[in-house]
C-alpha cells in the first residue's frame, strides 16, 4: 500500500518534468544550430526527451508494485 | 505486379483477415476467455489514435515546419501520466454508472439531462466531420496514386480531378457498410466490442510495421542514415529553416497550443473514450498502457522526419508530401513495400473510422434519437418488449448518415487543407468537452445549465473561428466574412477575432473558444443552482474513489422506489411509508411516486426513516438487501434482532420508570396537599383553644381582681365570686383535659384496652350516672334495651365516654320539665347501633355536619354562653371511628335530634346475658 500510493506523486513528478522538457525555455535552447551524430540538436533533444520520459514511467509503473 | 486488381484485392484480403481477427475474438469473449484482456491489447487499441493523419499527414505537417506533427503526440504521452488519475476515475465512473459513450457520461454528470446529451452528441458528429473526411481524403488520394503506379501522379484538386470525389465516395460507401457490419452485428452488454478491438489492435501492429518499414528503407535504403539525410537537407537553403523551425515567430506558442490541444483530444475524441473507457476490461492494464502507448507513438514518429527530408529531396516541386510515404517506396519500384504502405494506410484510416463510428453512432441512437422517439408518445416506443433490432436500425442509419457527412465536408471544404490542418479543427471541436467534463469529474458545483452554456459558447465559437473559414476558404461560399468579418466589422474577423493577429488558426480558435467555454461554464454553474438529480449524480462522479460499495449513489440501478416503500412499509406500515415517500416526492416537485427515481437520496431518505424506527446498522443493511439484492446473513439478522429487542427493552423501561416517577409526584402532591391542610388545621386549632382558654382565664382574673381590689366586700358577695371562680377553674381544667385526650386519640398516642364488653350495662351506667343531671333539668330519660344484646369488642371506658357525652348533650338541649330522652340499643346487620333521642330544639340541616367539628357549637356564640367546650362531639366521633363504627345526628329543629353511633359486632359472639330493664 505505501508503495502504491507512490506511484501517483511520481507520476504528477513525471508529468511536470515532461512540462518541462517540452516547453519554453527548453525548447529554445535546443533550437540550435548544432548536430548531434548529424542529426539536429532540436530532433535529437524531443526525442531523446520523448524516450527518457517513457523509460522513467516504465519504471515507475513496473517497479513499483 | 501492382496492377489495379491486385490492389483491390489485397485491400479486400487485409478486411477479410480483420474480419476473421473480429469473429475469433467475439467467440473467445462468448466463451469467457477474452483475447482482450491483457494490457498488450489494451495498449495497442488505444494506438487508434494514430490514423492516416499520423500515417500521411505527419510528414506532410514535417515538410512544411518540421516539429509541428510532434506536439500531437508528445500532448497525450503527457497527459497519460495524469491518467492514473484522470483515465482511473472516468473508468470507475463509467462502469459505475454505466455509461456507453461521451454524451452519456457528460449527460448522466449534470443529472442525466437528456438535452446535454443531445447537445454533446451533435457537437461531437460536427466536429469529428472533418476528421472523418480527412481519412477519406488520405484512403481516396492513396487509391489513386497507387492505381497510377508506376507513374506517381498527384490527384490535383477535385475540380481539376472528379475521379477523386467518386473514389472517395465509393471509399465512404465502402468503410459505411465495412463499419455497419463490424459494430452493428448485435447490441453489445454495456456497449463493448471485444472483436472490433481486436481488429483494431491488430490494426496498430500493421500500421506501425508498414511505417516501420518505410522509414528504415527511406533512412537507410535511399539514404545513408539519419546523419546523412539531414546532412543533405542542411545544405538546402529552401531546407535549412527546418532544422530550426522553433525560431518562427510564433512557434513557440502555437507549440504549447497544440500540445494542450492533443493533450485534450486523447481524452475527449469519441473513439479515445470508447477504446480507454468503455472498452477497458480491467483498470490494471492502464498500469503498462501509461508507457507502452507512448512508446508506440515515439516507434510510429520515429521516422517521420527522415521521410519527409527524404522526400523533399528526392522529389521536386509538385509532389504533395502528404503523398511521400507512399509515393517514395513507389519511386523506387518498391512493389512490396508500396502494398505494405498502401495497406497500412487503409488500416491507419479504417480503424480510425470504425471505432469513431461506432461511437459516434452510439452517441446519436442513445443519447439523440431515441430520447426524442421516447418522448414521441404516439409512437408508443417504450411499450415495446424487444427493441434491439430497433436500435440496431438507428445505428445503421447513423453510421451511413456519419459517413455522407463526412464525405461531403470533404467535397465542400476538405480539398483547400492539408491532412493534419483538417484534423486539427476536429480537435479544437472535441476540446470544447474539456471543461464540463473535467469540471464535472473534479468540481461538484458544476451544474447543467452551466454545463449547456460553456458547451453552447465554446462550440460557437469554434464554428465561426474554424468551421466558417475552412467552408470559405473552399470557395464554398464567398471569402467576404473571412476577409472583412461578419457585418463588415474588422474586429469579428473569425481568424482574427478582436483583432487577435499572429497566431496559428488553431491557437487562435483555441484561445478564444476556451474562454468563452469555461467562463459560460463557471459562471452560468455559480450563479445558478443544482437539481437534487444533478447534487447526486456531482456526488457520485466526483466522489467516486471515497465511496464504497455500499454508498446509495451505487445502488441506483438495482433497485426502485415501490420496492424501496415496500420496505418502508413493512417497517413502517404501508400506509406511513406512502405518506413519506409522497412528502418526499412533493418535495422534489413530483406529483406522484412512481416518477421518484431510487438515487442515492431517495435510499438516504429511505434508511434515514428506517433508522428511526430501527436502528442505523439495521437500516443500513435492510437497505442494501433491496439495493444491492444481497442475501441477508445470518449475522445481519442477528444485528438486526439484537439491537431492535434493545430499543424495545429500553423503551419499555423507559415506561415504566416515567409511570412510577408520575404516581410518585401525583402522591406526593397529594401529601403536600394534606401537610398544607393539616398545618392549617393546626394553626386553627391553636388559634382556637387559645381563645377558649383565654375565655375562662379572663373571667378568673377579673373577679380575682375584684376580690383583690376591694377588701370591704361582703361576705356574700364574696362567696358569690370565689364560687364563679372555682367553676371557671373546672371549666378550664376539663377543657385542658379534653383537649389533651383529643391529641392523644389525634396523634395515636392514646391507649386502648379492647376487650367484649355488654353494651346494655354501659348504657344502664351511663344512664345511671347522669340520673342526677337530669333530675336536676326536671328530664325524664328511658332506655329501651332488646333482650340479648350481641357482645362488642371495644374499649369499654371510651364507649362509655361516649354515652356519657350523647346524655349530658341531650339533657342540655333538652326543654326544662318537658324534655325526655331516649336510649335505644338494636341489632343491625354486622353491627350494634346505639340511639340518643331528645326533643330539644333540633339542629338545622347545615349545622348536622358542623357540630362534630372542634370547638363549634351551634347557637350564638357571641349572645349565648356556650354550655359545653365544643370538643365532645369531636372526642365521641374520634373514639366510634377508632373504634370501627360509625357518629351521625338526624335532626328537624324544633323536634328533636337522634344521635346514633354503631359499632361493630365482635368476631365471635360472646355469651348474651338477659338484661332486666332499669
Amino acid at each position: 500500500m505505501p508503495k502504491s500510493s507512490r506511484k501517483g506523486p511520481r507520476l504528477v513528478g513525471l508529468f511536470l518534468l515532461g512540462c518541462l522538457f517540452f516547453n519554453y525555455p527548453m525548447l529554445a535552447v535546443a533550437n540550435a544550430r548544432a548536430t548531434v551524430l548529424g542529426v539536429p540538436v532540436l530532433y535529437a533533444y524531443l526525442f531523446a526527451a520523448w524516450a527518457l520520459l517513457i523509460v522513467l514511467v516504465a519504471f515507475i509503473m513496473e517497479r513499483t508494485e | 505486379m501492382l496492377q489495379s486488381w491486385v490492389v483491390v484485392f489485397g485491400s479486400f484480403g487485409y478486411i477479410a483477415l480483420l474480419f476473421a481477427i473480429a469473429w475469433y475474438a467475439d467467440r473467445r469473449a462468448k466463451a469467457g476467455r477474452s483475447v482482450i484482456s491483457n494490457p498488450l491489447i489494451y495498449s495497442l487499441s488505444l494506438a487508434v489514435y494514430a490514423t492516416a493523419w499520423t500515417f500521411y499527414g505527419s510528414v506532410g505537417r514535417a515538410a512544411h515546419d518540421g516539429v509541428g506533427f510532434l506536439p500531437i503526440y508528445i500532448g497525450p504521452t503527457l497527459m497519460i501520466l495524469l491518467w492514473w488519475f484522470v483515465l482511473r476515475k472516468m473508468i470507475r465512473v463509467s462502469k459505475l454508472a454505466r455509461i456507453t459513450s461521451l454524451a452519456d457520461f457528460v449527460a448522466s454528470r449534470y443529472g442525466k439531462s437528456a438535452l446535454l446529451g443531445g447537445l454533446v452528441t451533435v457537437i461531437a458528429v460536427i466536429g469529428i466531420l472533418p476528421y472523418i473526411s480527412l481519412q477519406l481524403k488520405a484512403v481516396s488520394s492513396s487509391f489513386q496514386i497507387i492505381f497510377r503506379y508506376p507513374e506517381i501522379v498527384m490527384p490535383g484538386n477535385t475540380g481539376a480531378n472528379p475521379i477523386l470525389k467518386v473514389t472517395a465516395f465509393y471509399v465512404a460507401c465502402f468503410m459505411a457498410l465495412f463499419t455497419i457490419a463490424f459494430g452493428t452485428r448485435h447490441v453489445d452488454v454495456g456497449e463493448r466490442h471485444e472483436g472490433m478491438v481486436a481488429a483494431i489492435a491488430f490494426e496498430s501492429i500493421v500500421k506501425l510495421v508498414a511505417f516501420l518499414a518505410v522509414g528504415l528503407y527511406v533512412t537507410f535504403g535511399l539514404f545513408d542514415g539519419f546523419g546523412d539525410i539531414f546532412g543533405r537537407a542542411a545544405q538546402r537553403e529552401d531546407l535549412a529553416r527546418l532544422m530550426t523551425p522553433l525560431a518562427a515567430e510564433g512557434a513557440l506558442a502555437n507549440w504549447a497550443w497544440m500540445t494542450v490541444l492533443s493533450m485534450l483530444a486523447i481524452v475527449f475524441l469519441p473513439r479515445q473514450f470508447q477504446v480507454a473507457v468503455i472498452e477497458n476490461v480491467e483498470e490494471k492494464h492502464l498500469k503498462t498502457a501509461v508507457w507502452l502507448f507512448p512508446l508506440y507513438m515515439l516507434a510510429i514518429n520515429l521516422f517521420v522526419l527522415p521521410i519527409a527530408f527524404g522526400g523533399l529531396l528526392a522529389f521536386p516541386q509538385g509532389v504533395d508530401p502528404d503523398t511521400f510515404v507512399l509515393t517514395l517506396p513507389m519511386s523506387r519500384h518498391m512493389e512490396g513495400l508500396t502494398l505494405l504502405v498502401f495497406v497500412g494506410g487503409i488500416s491507419a484510416a479504417t480503424g480510425m473510422v470504425i471505432v469513431e463510428t461506432i461511437a459516434l453512432s452510439t452517441m446519436v441512437c442513445n443519447d439523440l434519437v431515441m430520447p426524442i422517439l421516447l418522448r414521441w408518445r404516439r409512437l408508443n416506443i417504450a411499450s415495446r418488449r424487444d427493441l434491439t433490432s430497433l436500435l440496431l436500425e438507428i445505428r445503421r442509419g447513423a453510421i451511413v448518415v456519419i459517413l455522407l457527412l463526412g464525405y461531403l465536408y470533404f467535397v465542400a471544404a476538405g480539398e483547400a487543407y492539408a491532412l493534419v490542418s483538417i484534423g486539427l479543427i476536429s480537435f479544437a471541436a472535441v476540446a470544447q468537452f474539456a471543461p464540463a467534463f473535467l469540471g464535472g469529474l473534479y468540481w461538484k458545483g458544476g451544474t447543467r445549465n452551466g454545463a449547456l452554456a460553456g458547451l453552447s459558447a465554446g462550440f460557437a465559437v469554434w464554428f465561426y473561428t474554424l468551421l466558417l473559414p475552412a467552408f470559405a476558404k473552399s470557395g464554398w461560399f464567398g471569402m467576404t466574412v473571412v476577409e472583412e468579418g461578419l457585418f463588415g466589422l474588422a474586429a469579428l474577423r473569425p481568424t482574427e477575432l478582436f483583432g487577435l493577429a499572429g497566431l496559428d488558426q488553431i491557437t487562435h480558435a483555441m484561445i478564444w473558444s476556451m474562454i468563452a467555454n469555461i467562463g459560460a461554464f463557471v459562471s452560468v454553474s455559480l450563479t445558478g443552482r443544482q437539481s437534487a438529480t444533478e447534487h447526486s449524480q456531482a456526488t457520485l462522479f466526483v466522489d467516486v474513489f471515497t465511496q464504497t460499495g455500499e454508498r446509495g449513489s451505487l445502488w441506483r440501478t438495482t433497485t426502485s422506489a415501490s420496492a424501496l416503500q415496500t420496505l418502508l412499509g413493512r417497517f413502517l406500515g404501508p400506509t406511513r411509508a406512502a405518506e413519506l415517500f409522497l412528502a418526499y416526492a412533493g418535495s422534489r416537485g413530483l406529483r406522484s411516486v412512481e416518477e421518484l427515481e431510487a438515487d442515492a437520496e431517495l435510499l438516504s431518505f429511505a434508511e434515514l426513516q428506517l433508522a428511526g424506527t430501527i436502528g442505523a446498522a439495521s437500516a443500513h443493511a435492510m437497505v442494501a438487501t433491496v439495493a444491492q439484492e444481497e442475501p441477508l446473513g445470518m449475522d445481519e439478522v442477528m444485528t438486526i434482532i439484537d439491537e431492535a429487542s434493545h430499543v424495545i427493552a429500553y423503551s419499555h423501561q423507559l415506561e415504566e420508570k416515567q409511570q412510577e416517577l408520575e404516581a410518585a409526584t401525583a402522591s406526593l402532591r397529594t401529601a403536600n396537599e394534606s401537610l398544607k391542610e393539616l398545618d392549617r388545621l393546626k394553626d386553627d386549632f391553636i388559634s382556637t383553644v387559645t381563645h377558649e382558654l383565654r375565655t375562662p382565664l379572663t373571667s378568673i382574673r377579673a373577679f380575682s381582681e375584684i376580690l383583690h381590689d376591694n377588701p370591704d366586700i361582703d361576705a356574700a358577695e364574696r362567696h358569690r365570686f370565689l364560687g364563679l371562680i372555682i367553676k371557671e377553674s373546672e371549666r378550664l381544667t376539663r377543657l385542658i383535659n379534653q383537649v389533651l385526650d383529643l391529641a392523644k386519640l389525634e396523634s395515636g398516642l392514646a391507649e386502648w384496652q379492647s376487650s367484649n364488653i355488654d353494651l346494655a350495662e354501659i348504657v344502664n351506667d351511663a344512664v345511671g350516672s347522669t340520673s342526677q343531671i337530669f333530675k336536676g333539668r326536671g328530664v325524664k330519660v328511658e332506655a329501651h334495651l332488646p333482650a340479648t344484646v350481641p357482645a362488642v369488642v371495644a374499649d369499654r371506658d371510651r364507649v362509655m365516654q361516649v354515652m356519657l357525652n350523647l346524655l349530658s348533650n341531650a339533657v342540655n338541649f333538652s326543654p326544662s320539665g318537658t324534655g325526655r330522652v331516649v336510649v335505644r340499643v338494636e341489632t343491625e346487620g354486622t353491627g350494634v347501633r346505639i340511639d340518643v333521642e331528645d326533643n330539644g330544639v333540633g339542629i338545622s340541616r347545615e349545622h348536622r355536619d358542623v357540630i362534630f367539628e372542634k370547638f363549634r357549637q351551634v347557637g350564638d356564640t357571641l349572645t349565648q354562653k356556650p354550655a359545653g367546650t365544643g370538643l365532645g362531639l369531636a372526642i365521641c366521633r374520634q373514639i366510634v371511628t377508632r373504634l370501627g363504627g360509625r357518629l351521625w345526628v338526624e335532626s328537624e329543629p324544633g323536634r328533636g335530634s337522634v344521635f346514633s353511633f354503631t359499632l361493630p359486632l365482635a368476631a365471635l359472639p360472646a355469651a348474651v346475658r338477659p338484661r332486666a330493664v332499669a
